[in-house]
């Protein structure tokens, strides 16, 4: 391959659109188009180097929303209901957490509340914020920093975990109390299945989709 | 030279943030021109990071597995819960599929993970070896996708522990195991974050 030679003591990005270098092994490919539903794998390790984003941007600023929605009620709804004696108590998320933070564990409280409600609120409002500006074309204010942000905080969403945890708790509590799901629950669900769309979408397709700006 | 050109032989370098091809300048402290964030060949002090990392949470997950993870008291009955007895007592009296998972994602996932990472850091030491590469490569990387299902019983603890705030009869409380066990899970996938899967691939003969 010849590529053009640059001056020494700069970095200069070498043929964006045209290369692509694999994360995991790091073998160099030539980008090529990809059909609908197509996956490119490395061949040398087989890990994924590129899917084919049939979402579009509206329709990802559409899933935000729909997200935003959902979140709010997954956090607004009780996520659990328990009936002992006739009285029934209900849970919130943020009354797990303030219950931690006050009464026991102040790190398992911070825990919950990032992977729980911090970083996933944090990745959707970045999210939503960069999409406004994309489908105008444009970059959002603060667009690089905030593109480095979402790869930070990535793996750092757990709400998925949380279902699955509240179905072991409903199950085991179930030995001394009754207790029953509640409307949280569903939302968080819905949630999941929403993240785990987000998660093969390839945010970074972004900095070629909206060049920066000449100013 | 192999059919596959790999980027430091090309003079070339990735960005590990927004994954932009750059020329590779050689200059100590280069930064990507489209991010911003520092251009590295490789993770910087991935094998010592990722050991520190790794020791850690090996030394957390011994305390987090010795010491109960919650207390339930039912009518005067006072029960400590470590992880192990509490999927033992899901399987006996609540639902044996759960205890599975329960069992998979507290014990299975991290000791799996201590396994993995540990294996690929020994195999890349020095110039690495070129055994079962693919295998390795594909083991890593089911280790970063399935790291943080370990936090479930976390949020079982918290979700139960919540629950039953109010207590009549009955109470739950988490127990310091919980604490150690949420660092644990942390600091693995901080480990598997800092291992750098080229190493693997970073050897002389190369014969694929
Ligand atoms: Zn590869």
């Amino acid at each position: 391959m010849n590529l053009p030679s640059s001056p020494r003591g700069q970095v200069n990005p070498a043929l964006t659109s045209t290369l692509l270098i694999c994360e995991h092994c790091d073998t160099v490919y030539r980008r090529r188009p990809l059909a609908r539903g197509d996956v490119a794998r490395c061949t040398r390790c087989h890990a994924v180097l590129e899917r084919h984003q049939r979402i579009g941007l509206d329709a990802m600023l559409a899933l935000v929303a729909g997200v935003m929605v959902v979140f709010v009620q997954a956090n607004v709804w009780p996520i659990i209901t328990l009936s002992l004696n006739g009285e029934q108590i209900r849970t919130r998320l943020w009354g797990i957490i303030a219950m931690m933070w006050q009464e026991h564990s102040q790190v398992v409280a911070v825990l919950a509340a990032a992977t729980l409600f911090f970083f996933p609120l944090c990745k959707m409002l970045t999210l939503g914020w960069l999409l406004i500006f994309a489908r105008a074309g444009r970059r959002a204010p603060g667009f690089k920093s905030l593109m480095v942000l979402l790869h930070y905080i990535g793996p750092w969403t757990m709400s998925e975990v949380f279902v699955l945890g509240v179905l072991v708790s409903i199950v085991k509590a179930h030995l001394y109390f009754d207790v029953t799901p509640d409307a949280g629950v569903y939302a968080y669900a819905v949630l999941a299945i929403f993240i785990t769309i987000f998660s093969g979408i390839d945010v970074r397709r972004f900095w070629e989709l909206l060049p920066e700006e000449a100013s | 030279m192999s059919a596959l050109p790999r980027a430091h032989e090309l003079g070339l370098i990735g960005c590990h943030v927004c994954g932009l091809v750059c020329r590779d300048t050689q200059i100590a402290d280069a930064a990507c021109p489209r991010c911003g964030s520092a251009l590295h060949r490789r993770k910087p002090n991935s094998c010592a990071r990722t050991w520190a990392l790794l020791i850690a949470a090996f030394i957390l997950y011994i305390p987090a597995n010795l010491l109960p993870i919650m207390r339930t008291v039912s009518l005067g009955d006072v029960d400590d819960n470590t992880i192990l007895s509490g999927v033992i007592e899901l399987w006996v009296k609540g639902s044996p599929d759960l205890a599975v998972i329960v069992f998979t994602a507290s014990i299975v996932v991290p000791m799996m993970k201590f396994l993995v990472i540990g294996t690929l850091l020994l195999s890349v030491r020095h110039c690495g070896t070129t055994w079962a590469r693919t295998q390795r490569a594909k083991l890593y990387r089911l280790v970063e996708f399935i790291g943080y299902w370990s936090m479930l019983d976390v949020f079982v603890v918290s979700l139960l522990t919540a629950l039953v705030q109010f207590g009549f009869f009955s109470q739950v409380e988490p127990l310091p195991g919980v604490v150690y066990f949420g660092l644990t899970v942390v600091l693995t996938m901080l480990a598997s974050m800092s291992f750098d899967p080229r190493l693997i691939w970073d050897c002389k003969d190369e014969d694929d």
